[in-house]
């Protein structure tokens, strides 16, 4: 079968891979039908996260058709068309039975500190991703949901990460009527966020990015204020002062993560030495823009190692920081009828397809975004769908 | 840019998930319990997958999870570097710096293993460099001749050090 393969920092391409082949009773073999890339797999494209290994296949974002069950899949059937959550989660552990899908204790042997994700590293346990005509699906009873009638596959792609990380952004905000709520980042992690602020009723949502199209796509898709942290300030920190009367924000989101620009020292020790997990800019100026007892709500990737945050004014300010990868299986239905009731446009994001062939084009594209991308999806030679 | 809005309140789903009870408390909506309340704390998926490929654990569980990826199992050098790292927790330095370590290894590795085929890796390609080209073809331009122009300077640098050395020969 065709797979993406990761060869090296910034060195991808498609190649002929053997089949995946059922491991477990509660396994499913998927033709996948839809695949993503994500800002997530930016940071392993990038290189910045440790057990990432050459010949891995990533993908997290995906849905496909149920080609062949192991013996204990009972939720699931041959023919389905499902989307299939980015979490690994066996449904049945502590952590599961509490509705954290995103923390499954039975889905990563390799660190105890992240579930397993479909094709993101070793260090999430070391599963081929997504970014293939065909991946194999753990837990085949627990992630994977038929797609409902008549939905557009291009949404129920969307369903497996953006939709539920951009609306677990804004829940974990602990958003109450009439609050002032930021949003660091405008990929499509941060827009999805912002869109879904408004659900809980924000009073006003600002957004920050540098990249002026992605911009002019929050303001029209997500109704929000959106403003250039490098044309349009100074300094983000004073900037959402005034903007608060000086109080700050009531609640913050970081959509960036490790990937941050816009400050030279952490980019150089995050980003290019590895000094920290990554670039903590967004972070930082997350913490310092919220007001004194207000929520910073993390959905950005950071490395398992350390960053360099203000916690002495985590302290003095009372802070709130909750952060998690999206439980999204949890936040399904409800997501899925927001999708059905047009409460939520997700397909709207999708700027780009590109062929699995030039997978590698398709990663630099997003990567240095270019021709305008806001999110690229991966067509198939083998999914006519 | 202009930030002309559209009045919240009237786009579809204005506050429909708004809940008084978020504030912020750990897990969301679904009761909070914790280990000695759970009767079945330990509790495990019923079948086990079968070991049968090299899978690396961490030293802060007990055991292989139920289920666990089997790709690129650890090979070569940056294998026998991985199963190092792994003798330390999660907390330690001396698990991640060997494992960002073991990665770079395998980068050249996985050239060798290329050549070994008898294909010669595509960098180019692998870098996407054609969507450079196509969206970004000034910028890009620009880029790779100030690459060739610091590659093509150290050269000469390095040349004419290597003409002095010679000049005091006898
Ligand atoms: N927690 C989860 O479950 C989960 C799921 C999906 C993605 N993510 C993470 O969310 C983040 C965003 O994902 P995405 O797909 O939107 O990625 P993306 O790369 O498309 O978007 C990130 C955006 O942040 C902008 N940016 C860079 N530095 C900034 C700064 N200092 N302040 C404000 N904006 C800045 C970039 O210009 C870019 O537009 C990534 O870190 C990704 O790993 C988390
Ligand atoms: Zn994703
Ligand atoms: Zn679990």
């Amino acid at each position: 079968m065709l797979a993406m393969e990761y060869r090296g920092p910034k060195r991808v391409r498609a190649t002929q891979k053997p089949m995946p082949e059922i491991k477990h009773p509660q396994d499913a073999i998927v033709r996948v039908t839809r695949s993503c890339i994500c800002g997530s797999d930016l940071h392993l494209y990038n290189g910045n996260v440790p057990d990432t290994r050459v010949g891995m296949t990533f993908g997290h974002e995906f849905c496909g058709i149920v080609e062949e069950v192991g013996p204990e899949v009972t939720k699931v059937k041959v023919g389905d068309h499902v989307l299939v959550p980015f979490n690994v989660a066996c449904g049945e552990c502590h952590f599961c039975k509490q509705g954290m899908f995103g923390n499954c204790h039975e889905s990563n042997t390799q660190a105890s500190a992240v579930g397993g994700i479909f094709g993101y590293s070793h260090t999430a346990g070391g599963y081929n991703g997504g970014q293939a005509e065909y991946a194999r699906v753990p837990y085949a009873n627990v992630g994977p949901t038929v797609i409902p009638e008549g939905m557009d596959p291009d949404d129920a792609v969307l369903l497996t990460d953006v939709v539920p990380t951009g609306y677990q952004a804004a829940e974990m905000a602990g958003i109450q009527k009439g609050d002032t709520v930021v949003v660091f980042g405008a990929g499509p992690v941060g827009i999805m966020a912002a869109r879904c602020c408004w659900l809980f009723g924000a009073g006003r949502v600002i957004i920050i990015d540098k990249e002026d199209y992605r911009l002019e796509f929050a303001r029209n898709y997500a109704n929000c204020e959106a403003y250039n942290f490098e044309k349009d300030m100074d300094d983000p920190v004073v900037f959402i002062k005034k903007q608060t009367d000086f109080m700050g924000a009531d609640c913050v989101i970081d959509a960036v993560g490790a990937e941050a620009a816009g400050n030279a020292m952490q980019t150089i020790t995050g980003r290019k030495l590895l000094l920290q997990a990554g670039s903590a800019t967004a972070m930082h100026w997350a913490i310092n823009s919220v007001k004194k007892g207000g929520v910073v709500s993390v959905v950005g990737v950071y490395g398992p190692t350390d960053n360099l945050i203000p916690m002495g004014n985590v302290l003095n300010k009372g802070l709130t920081i909750r952060g998690n990868q999206a439980s999204v299986k949890r936040l399904l239905p409800r997501l899925i009828e927001h999708v059905q009731n047009g409460v939520i446009n997700p397909k709207a994001l999708i700027t780009h397809r590109i062929p699995l062939e030039e997978v590698a084009d398709g990663y630099r594209l997003f990567s240095a975004k270019l021709d305008n991308c806001i999110k690229p999806l991966l067509v198939f030679p083998s999914a006519n769908i | 840019m202009e930030n002309t809005l559209r009045d919240p309140q009237k786009l579809p789903g204005w506050g429909i998930d708004a809940n008084p009870d978020n504030d912020p408390t750990y897990p969301m909506r679904e009761p909070r319990l914790n280990v000695s309340q759970d009767p079945d704390s330990k509790h495990r998926p019923a079948s086990l997958q079968p070991v049968d490929v090299e899978v690396l654990k961490s030293i802060e569980r007990p055991n292989v999870s139920a289920v666990f990826g089997e790709s690129s199992p650890p090979v070569g050098l940056s294998g026998m570097i991985r199963r190092f790292a792994f003798k330390y927790s999660e907390s330690h330095y001396g698990h991640w710096l060997p494992l960002l370590l073991a990665d770079r290894v395998n980068v050249v590795e996985g050239i060798i293993e290329d050549l070994g085929q008898g294909k010669v890796p595509n960098i180019f390609a692998e870098k996407g460099y054609a969507a450079e080209w196509k969206h970004n073809r000034t910028a890009f331009v620009a880029k790779m001749a100030t690459i060739a122009a610091v590659t093509i300077g150290s050269i000469l640098i390095l040349t004419r050090d290597n003409e002095k050395k010679h000049k005091y020969r006898y």
